[in-house]
Order: C-alpha cells, then structure tokens, then sequence
C-alpha cells in the first residue's frame, strides 16, 4: 500500500481525507455533502442532478476533508456520461477512501453497485441514507450485523435530518487510520471453486502484486480492463491465460449465458439478496396498502388526464410569473430612477454623468428590474426538479416525444431551458446517444430562457393589454416549443439519423422538498442571474453606451443649440434636442454599425436600433432590453417598466416589426455563455458553428414570414 | 412466448430472458432487470408507448420496444 497521504503541504500537522462519495442516482448524495459541511449543492429528485463532480473542503478535528460528490451511478457499465465520470474518477484517480451512500428504503438495488465498489480494493464505508425514511416505512435495518457481514463498517445516516453524521465521520476517520480489511463478497460454489482455481495458480508461483489474489482473480473472470492489461504483461500470462478462459466458459455455462458481465450480475444480485434478508426487517406490515406515491401516480400519470393537468401546471406557472411577478417591478424600477436622480448631480463631468446614469445604471436597471419574473420562474422549475414529477412528465411525454425523433428523458434538459440554457446543456448529458444528446442540445435555444422573459415582457406589455399579456407570454413560451419539436423532427430525417436510444428510466419516490432546499436552489441561481447582471451585463452595457456616445459630432452639438436657441415653446425645444439626440446616435460607432448592416435585415422590418439591439443580444439576452432602452430612451430616463420605454416602443416600432423581433429573439443564440458551454457539451467548437448558422437561418427565415404574414392581417 | 409488453396492468411475472442487444440488456441488468427477477406492471401510457413497472422497490418507465424485448413466465 501507499503511504502518500501525509502530504507535506500544510504546516500544521493536520492530515487530509481525500473521500470519494459515490452511490445510485439520487440516493441524496449532494444532500448529504450539504448535511456534513454546510456547503450548498444543487440537489434534485431524479438522476443527473449532479453531472459534473463536486469538492467540497472542510475541517473536522484534526482532519482536513476534500469530499468529491461524484454523479449517481447504477453500475460500472459507462453506459452514460455520468456512470463514465465516475468510474474514471475510481480507477484513476488518487483518493483516500470511498464513502457508498445507500437508500436505506431500497438496499437491495443498492448493493448492486456496492458490490462492484467491493471488488475495487479500496477503503470503503457504507453510508445507509434516509433512515428516517426508512423508519417511517416500518424497515429495520441492522448496521452492525450488516458491517460484520461484509465487513465494511456501515453507518446509518439521515442526510435530511442530519442525524448520524458525527458518526459517519468518525467512522471514516477511524477507517483512514485502520487497516484496510478484505470485505467479505461470496459467490455461488461454481465461481467459488473457478477463483480458487486460481488463486492457488497465483499461490503457486508466488505471484507478486499489491492486491489480494482473490481480489485479482475475481476481476480477471470480470474482464477488468486494467487487471488485464497489467497481468499480460507478466511472463505467467501465457499459462495463466487458457485458465482463466476456461474458467469463464465455466461460469457462463452455470449461468446459461454467453455475457459473462451478465453472469457476474446474477451472482451478486443472488449475494445481495441474502444479505438483504439477513439485516432488513419489515417491522409493520402494510405489503399491500398502496403507498402515498402510487396513489398521486394514479392521477398525474393518468392516461387520459396526465398531460392536460401537466398543462396546467406550466401555464399556471407563466400567469404567476407575470402577474405576481409584476407587483414588485414597480418598487424596483422606483429604486433605480431615485437612484439615478440622486447621483446625478453629485458627477460634474457630462460624460461621466451620462456613463454611470444612462449606461450603468440604465443597464443593469433593466435586468435587475426581471428579478422577480425569474425567481418565480426558478421556483417552479426547482419544485419540478425536487419532487419527483419530472420524470413523470417524461413518462407520460416519452410516446409524443418520440414521433419527434425525440427522446422522454430530452424532456429534463428541454424544461431546465425555460430556466436557463447553460444548465440545460449540461444536463442533457443524461441521454446516453450522442446523435440523441446532441439533438436535444440544438433544440434547447428553442425553449425560451429566463433572459429572454425581460424582452417578452417588455413587448406584450408595449403591445398588448395587461390582462392579455400573461397569455401572449404564454403563446410565446407554447409555440417556442412547439417549432423546437419540430425542427427536431427535421434535424431527426436529415442530420441525426440513427437508431433510437432505449427509453429506460427510474421513477424516484415523491418527496416533498423541504423550504431550505426551494431556497437554497432558488437563491443560488438568483444570485448567478444578479452576479451576471453585475459584471457582465454592466461591462456591456457600458460598452453600448460607449459604442452609443462616440464619436460625438461637435458640429451637430453647434447646429441643434442655434435651431434650440431660436425655438421659441418648450415643446419645439424638446423635439429639437430629442432630433439631436437621434442624429449624435445615427453618428455614432453603434449607428454606424447598425445602419451598415440595416439592409440585410430590412425585409424583416426592422430598423437600426433593432438591428443592434439583437446583436448587443448575441452577447446575453438582458443586453437586448438595456441596449433598447439606452436607443429609444435617449433623453428620458431608461427604464422600461416606467411607461416611457414601452411607449417609445410602441410609437417607434410598428406591430409587424416586433413580431418579427419576437421570433428572431425566440429562436436565434441564447448568449455567448450559453454557447460557449454548448461547444464544450456537443464536444466541438464545429457544432457551435452548425447552431450559429442553424438559429440564424431558421430565425431569419420564420422571422420573414412572421412579418409578411403579420402585415397582411393588419 | 410472453413479453413484458404483452402483461397488463397489475400482472406479476418473473424475467425468463433478455433478448436485447448488450448495451441494453447492461443497461436493463444495472437496474436489476435480470433473470429470475419480479417485476410487476403498474401502469402505462396513452396507447401503451411507455409502462411502468416495479423491480424489487423501484419504479421503472420502459419504453414499449424495450418491454418486448424482456421474455417473461408467469409466477
């Protein structure tokens, strides 16, 4: 064994745990990380929450812990990115320990992947999670028989209730200090007497190496990759071969299969199965009584209800979103005006004046103004996450998907992309098929962000009535989807043809979420909305004011203040400097970037300021609405929930034109964060090419005849 | 012989074979959908696309191709 775990890094004498924490898909494994060190995962209730690994650092005693959250996993089978994360990080990488959390309600299905940790050769504790659960249910699980049947210390924990986590801890450290200890794994007589075939062969010829011979030999009959590629290196390969050839005709024979994999599957499951009748204990008895999740089942997987109640559900969520939403906007663009008149005549500098009002300010105002669309938005879609109904809605979705070249499970990244499209990306990771994966990841920009609800709301309230808008919001939302399903079904006949990937998937328990997990998950992906409108949508926004304010035409300045000195009424002077205003614009870099390229987007209607405003959008799509209300607003304060940006809007851009603005927004880039991350998801910056040219001709075109179509009507 | 496809609603059966290509039936084992396993079918969607069934303590959706490929025997 190695001894490189007393690292000379710190100074102090503290020593380090580096703990791998693996286990199924939500088994709580990010909530128990969140229990032990107070750090704030993102935690879900269906498989792939956690697609990436985790560290999380924390002290405790004299002991410095990295604990990795590693992606739930039902096997080693690599069958999906996750499972190949994880795996990878086991067999390569330098870690400690091995923290299994388990299921308390479910050890059976839990064990299967326990007993492949037990052929790893590696320190392993057992986590039993959900105890509490498990006590409710009536099941009794004994931990220290369990231990001593494996041999693997076994903790009984509660991640939700946070009991039994000093516990945990302790017995990790008591472990990291031990030795490590051969667990106990029994196979049927038929493998039995294959290993100790040969292991005596190993015995004989005082074969040297860092594992147990037994522990050898049962990866040998599993076709380990790595056990295999090291021992045929060895000069007793050639004799040891043929046996263990013969040895896994043997096995397969017994088990009446040609898979030795599957064989292997069989033998646990057999093992797994005593054990579990060896610790559980079904104290209650209510086999038969219909738990509380299959009678919800009964209704929101009806056949017949199931979708117009999901339906429901989602066109509640958009009402909630801009009615209740739209009480605190009020309060919020008051904040910003009385900010901007305050510290206005604080600045003496005109330019500086106008760069911290109308560019900083202005800006990030304007995003910020959408705060509480977005966390109504983020709470329903975290409710989806947390209960348990997501896969319901992939379930009852999977058949209609399907006819779409679609698959159920596209369903989980296609709703996380209302939130936003970064996770959505990362999250489509859990279709194993690449063809399929990268299918959903071009239709996710169809499902309309977070930042675009701002533009949305923006325009159904400049065009529309308020009792109205919810529903055109609505319209909005439906038909993204609905045009995303069907370019699926194109991209499906022309691009991604291929076999379809099988549709097997976990239905998890309902559980309800706790407030803190709601509000932790909401206020984390507040907080990244409000971060970006700090940072990255303030540095636009400045650079739009930039683009907007330079060069400034002197001779212009001299033209206007004679034509304004001789005005005689207000309202003659005011037009006269709003005409200024436009004209300095016109001159400006960002007017003569829009104007230069005006004319590829005329036959959509559009005019200059539109025309930059999407693209400042191909930067973020809050930079649309900021960079809009700097173009039509100068003059007048820049807030667009204050009537002035709206009206501006209506008065300036006709009917059909913003509802070609509305379909290029719908559907071309979400924003360069977004795409960076897809390039990274799709593996190939080539891909990111194909969806730049794919958003922007299909916008184009679907944006052409929205306006042509519009003007007739009209 | 009988699939999984063709049990109803609320049938109990036991896994004869598995029938499926050797990404699939990984797959179908990882969830414990092996020989001699119980599963039993508690619902399916509109026109039987997808069911769901019970493995042990969990519940699983399948897609209709998936649950024929599963050769079942009555218990």
């Amino acid at each position: 064994m190695k001894e490189s775990n007393e690292k000379i890094i710190c100074p102090i004498t503290a020593k380090h745990i580096k703990v791998a924490l693996v286990g199924q898909p939500n088994v709580g494994k990010s909530m128990l990380i969140n229990s032990v060190s107070n750090a704030h995962l993102h935690v879900g209730n269906f498989s792939g929450v956690t697609v990436d690994k985790t560290e999380v650092l924390f002290d405790y005693k004299d002991y410095k812990f990295t604990v990795v959250d590693l992606p739930g996993t039902y096997a080693f089978t690599d069958y999906t990115i996750e499972e190949r994360v994880t795996h990878n990080y086991l067999c390569a990488e330098e870690y400690d320990i091995i923290i299994n959390v388990m299921d308390s309600t479910n050890l059976e299905k839990n064990l299967q992947l326990t007993s492949e940790l037990l052929t790893m050769s590696k320190k392993l504790v057992i986590a039993l999670n959900m105890s509490d659960e498990a006590d409710k249910e009536g099941i009794e699980v004994n931990a220290q028989y369990m231990s001593e049947l494996l041999n693997i210390p076994c903790v009984k924990v509660s991640a939700a209730a946070k009991t039994g986590i000093e516990e945990l801890i302790d017995t990790v450290v008591k472990k990291f200090e031990g030795e490590k200890k051969e667990p106990k794994l029994i196979f049927s007589e038929a493998v039995e007497e294959e290993i100790e075939n040969i292991v005596s062969y190993l015995q004989k010829h005082n074969f040297q190496a860092v594992n147990s011979y037994r522990n050898i030999a049962i990866n040998l009959l599993k076709e380990n990759k790595k056990t295999y590629e090291k021992l045929h290196e060895e000069p007793i390969w050639t004799e040891l071969q043929p046996i263990v050839i013969e040895a896994s005709k043997h096995i397969e024979l017994h088990h009446n299969t040609d898979d030795i994999k599957e064989a292997f599957a069989e033998e646990y499951a057999a093992f797994n199965r005593g054990i579990v009748a060896e610790v559980v204990k079904q104290t209650t008895t209510k086999h038969e009584a219909k738990t509380l999740t299959e009678k919800i089942d009964r209704l929101l997987i009806h056949p017949i209800f199931g979708i117009p109640i999901f339906l429901f559900f989602m066109w509640s969520l958009f009402q909630l979103t801009f009615t209740l939403g739209n009480i605190p906007m009020d309060w919020i663009s008051a904040f910003f005006t009385w900010l901007g008149t305050t510290i206005a005549p604080t600045i003496s500098n005109d330019d500086v004046r106008s760069l911290v009002v109308d560019g900083i300010i202005g800006g990030v105002g304007a995003v910020v103004l959408f705060t509480p669309n977005i966390i109504i938005l983020f709470i329903g879609i975290a409710l989806l996450e947390t209960t348990g109904y997501m896969s319901r809605v992939a379930f009852l979705l999977d058949g209609f998907f399907h006819k779409f070249g679609l698959h159920g499970q596209s369903f989980i990244p296609l709703v996380t992309g209302f939130g936003c499209s970064i996770p959505a990306y990362m999250s489509a990771r859990i279709l194993k098929n690449d063809r399929d994966r990268l299918l959903t990841l071009f239709i996710i920009g169809f499902m309309s962000c977070g930042a675009r609800l701002p533009v949305y709301v923006l325009f159904t309230g400049a065009f529309f009535a308020q009792s109205m808008a919810g529903n055109v919001l609505f319209g909005i939302y439906i038909s993204g989807a609905i045009l995303g399903l069907i370019f699926a079904k194109v991209l499906k006949i022309t691009a991604f043809k291929g076999v379809d990937e099988p549709f097997v998937m976990e239905m998890p328990k309902y559980r309800l979420p706790t407030l803190k997990l709601i509000w932790h998950t909401v206020l984390t992906q507040t907080i990244m909305y409000l971060k970006k409108a700090g940072t990255f949508i303030a540095g636009a926004a400045i650079l739009v004011w930039f683009l907007s304010n330079y060069p400034h035409d002197v001779n212009l300045d001299k033209v206007y203040a004679a034509k304004i000195e001789k005005s005689v009424s207000v309202k003659q002077k005011a037009l006269l400097e709003n005409q200024l205003a436009e004209a300095q614009l016109g001159e400006s870099y960002l007017g003569r970037l829009g104007k230069f390229t005006q004319p590829i987007v005329a036959p959509l209607g559009f005019d200059w300021k539109m025309n930059v405003a999407l693209q400042a959008g191909l930067a973020a799509k809050e930079v649309v609405v900021s960079t809009l209300g700097v173009l039509y607003s100068i003059g007048g304060d820049v807030d667009e929930s204050s009537k002035s940006l709206a009206n501006n809007i209506r008065k300036n851009i006709p009917f059909a034109s913003a509802v070609a603005f509305i379909i290029v927004i719908m559907i071309y880039l979400p924003c360069l964060a977004a795409t960076t991350v897809f390039a990274k998801e799709a593996g190939s910056w080539k891909y990111a090419f194909y969806l730049f040219v794919f958003t922007s001709v299909v916008a184009y075109s679907l944006a052409f005849i929205g306006y042509r179509v519009t003007l007739m009507l009209m | 012989m009988k699939n999984l496809l063709d049990c109803d609603r609320g049938e109990k059966v036991k896994v004869s074979k598995l029938n499926a290509a050797y990404d699939l039936k990984q797959r179908l084992i990882s969830f414990g959908i092996m020989k001699d396993a119980e599963l039993e079918v508690l619902a399916q969607a509109p026109r039987k696309k997808t069911i769901e069934i019970k493995v042990g303590k969990m519940r699983l959706a399948l897609r209709s191709e998936e649950a024929a490929q599963i050769e079942v025997k009555e218990i």
